[in-house]
């Protein structure tokens, strides 16, 4: 398993190297002229050719690429436009919200997708599976930033249960930060009332942005069960009198679930990127809304610093849920 | 007179069982009969497609979701497992009174499970305290020890994928017999495996037989087999039974002609390799009469008008066929 894990780290190390020359091309290609860009929209020429000297950018491109690799393995991104702080102090402050945000809902999505899926796969062709089978269609096809609002407006505005926006009520401090999120904080501290104000403020964002994520698990779980039930180790465990419950909810559910953690380190994608959105609307102060004021602002550093960040979680997410899967299927591991 | 027959464990009297497909019923089993007697290896032999698995699944009550028997009985003792419900038939038959042993022993277990995970599962013993746990376990490594696997002492910490062919099937012969069933009933057990493994596991289903006092149904295709393992034997074709009785009197002098040109396709026993002209019928639309009469040399008019009766020329040797009704009435 120790030896599974290593190799596992190794191959994550070509696909952060790509992540470097991606994010290096973002910056240093794609504004035609990153000089001109930074200089600002008045600048003389001379202004220009002056900044260009003062960033290294009359360097050869190689030359740009091992200082860029330098920064940013010194973790050095300058300064944000818009705050006027290290864009990095701006991020450490805001990544636990995100991930506090995106693992609820991912969370959220497994344990209720992955046994709506099997129910739907166990009852195959019933009323059940096909109204789950529409709801699922409605739940990949919906516009999160419409629902969101539509929750905002029934839960928040005409009910009043749900707070409208934030991740904290403003003015009330929140709780001691140990992990950073919230959640988990105040659970360790034991201070339920403040668990119960983080609870009622990640409702709603963590739900809108789960949608899209539990029905693509509810949809890969189904598949997964009904394929499964075609084997043959389950016609041998019917025939050899286990039960019919244990046959499903335990040795059909795990060989589906062993399918279905691949699926959730992709999903883990979309779901970062979903998030700048439902933190833009719920204005979660995480680094999806950062990212988006960010851009507006073109605020380069900060939006390049966001982008290796979650590429990096991302990496780290799947070599996780690649270690998972080894753990749930002894085979993965041996051929490796 | 006739003498008084000794009471079989498992008795099967005319089982039709009908499987609904989108092209209309097909009889997969038309009026099977077989008994199993007392300690005694009775053999199923017929070509692929002559409902051997749903003989198999009929008893065990795992018929196909559109699957029926529409008559018929199958007598375990004094119960027909035909009127059950289906929890006794879990509770109190599959894994309890009939041990099942698996065709494929490569795909019989689940590959993301412990070995012992999957057998203990088979060991129902009321209460489910941490003491009876322990007990199982003991239990289950007898087993694995008597069935003679290597190492049993940790196989069971071990996964499927671990284990040879051979090995895997006698973890499956340990987990049909986890519950000490009285009857086996093994599909086609060894038909996955190479000749040598298929020998020992032979030897040792014999063996176990013997020394556990078991009745065993043993399924396959193989007349080499039944020779090697089986005191009786049933040959099926088509969904029917044609032809029944001990296994040296079958081989030697079969009475039914599908047995006969069956045992003339065995390559070590035929001097010249022959064949059976046409195919197995289609279960939807099967030739009324005997079934195998549309490829039967001896064919006449009357094998068409219906099934013919069943007859035993010989005590314990019975066929059923047209031409041997002359020799059983005289």
């Amino acid at each position: 398993m120790t030896r599974f894990i290593l190799r596992r780290l190794l191959l994550a190390l070509p696909a952060l190297f790509g992540l470097l020359v991606l994010t290096f091309i973002m910056l240093r290609v794609l504004p035609s002229d990153p000089s001109a860009a930074l200089a600002g929209e008045n600048a003389t020429p001379e202004q220009i050719a002056a900044v260009r000297k003062a960033y290294g950018f009359d360097e050869p491109l190689w030359k740009q690429f091992v200082i860029y690799v330098g920064q940013v393995a010194r973790a050095d991104f300058g300064n944000s436009i818009i705050s006027n702080r290290p864009v990095v102090s701006d991020i450490a402050w805001r990544l636990p919200a995100t991930i506090e945000l995106t693992f609820a809902s991912l969370l959220f999505a497994a344990l209720v997708g992955i046994p709506l899926g099997t129910m739907a796969a166990v009852w195959h062709n019933s009323p059940f599976d096909h109204v789950m089978r529409v709801v699922t269609v409605g739940g990949l096809a919906i516009a999160s930033f419409w629902f969101a609002i539509i929750l905002q407006i029934v839960f928040s505005m005409d009910l009043g249960w749900l707070p409208l926006r934030s991740r904290y009520p403003d003015g009330l401090p929140p709780p001691t930060n140990i992990t950073g999120l919230y959640l988990v904080d105040s659970l360790l501290t034991l201070r339920f009332d403040q668990f119960w104000l983080s609870f009622k403020h990640i409702i709603m964002p963590a739900f809108t942005l789960s949608l899209g994520g539990l029905a693509s698990i509810a949809r890969f779980t189904r598949a997964g069960v009904l394929e499964t039930m075609q084997k043959d180790f389950v016609h041998y465990a019917e025939a050899a009198g286990y039960a019919r419950k244990r046959i499903i909810w335990v040795y059909v559910l795990r060989n589906s679930v062993v399918a279905a953690t691949t699926q959730i380190g992709l999903l883990f994608g979309t779901l970062i990127s979903s998030a700048v959105a439902v933190e833009a609307i719920f204005d979660w102060p995480g680094v999806g809304s950062y990212a988006v004021s960010a851009i507006l602002t073109s605020d380069y550093k900060a939006v390049l610093a966001v982008t290796l960040v979650v590429g990096v979680i991302y990496a780290i997410v799947n070599i996780v849920v690649d270690v998972v899967h080894a753990m749930l299927d002894p085979r993965v591991a041996e051929t490796l | 007179m006739m003498l008084e027959k000794p009471a079989s464990v498992l008795e099967i009297r005319d089982l039709s069982v009908s499987v609904g497909t989108d092209e209309g019923e097909a009889r997969i089993l038309d009026n099977v009969g077989l008994s199993l007697m007392p300690g005694s290896i009775h053999g199923i032999v017929g070509e692929s497609g002559c409902g051997k698995s749903t003989l198999i699944r009929s008893i065990l009550g795992i018929l196909p979701k559109r699957g029926r028997a529409t008559h018929g009985s199958i007598m375990l003792g004094e119960r027909n497992l035909l009127s059950l419900p289906a929890d006794a038939l879990q509770k109190d038959v599959r894994g309890r009174a009939i041990g099942f042993i698996p065709q494929d022993p490569f795909q019989a277990l689940n590959p993301v499970f412990r070995v012992g995970t999957q057998l203990l599962e088979n060991v129902r013993t009321p209460g489910d305290s941490k003491a009876t746990r322990e007990a199982k376990r003991a239990h289950v490594i007898s087993l694995l020890k008597a069935v003679q696997l290597p190492d049993a002492e940790h196989a069971l910490d071990r996964y499927p994928h671990q284990f040879s062919g051979g090995q895997r099937q006698r973890l499956l012969i340990a987990a049909a017999l986890a519950a000490a069933p009285g009857i086996i009933l093994a599909d086609e057990p060894t038909t996955a495996l190479d000749v040598t493994t298929q020998l020992q596991i032979l030897k040792l289903l014999r063996g176990l037989a013997i020394e556990r006092d078991l009745s065993m149904l043993f399924v396959t295709h193989d007349f080499g087999v039944v020779a090697q393992l089986c005191d009786t034997v049933t040959v099926m074709y088509a969904g029917q039974t044609v032809e029944s009785g001990p296994v040296a009197q079958v081989l030697k002098a079969p009475f039914h002609p599908y047995t006969q040109m069956l045992l003339a396709c065995h390559p070590e026993r035929a001097e010249e390799l022959a064949g059976i002209p046409g195919a197995v019928p289609s279960p939807l639309r099967p030739p009324t009469g005997c079934r195998f009469s549309p490829r039967c040399p001896h064919a006449r008019a009357e094998c068409t008008a219906g099934q013919p009766p069943r007859v035993a020329p010989q005590p314990g040797h019975a066929v059923r066929c047209v031409l041997h009704l002359d020799e059983a009435a005289a």
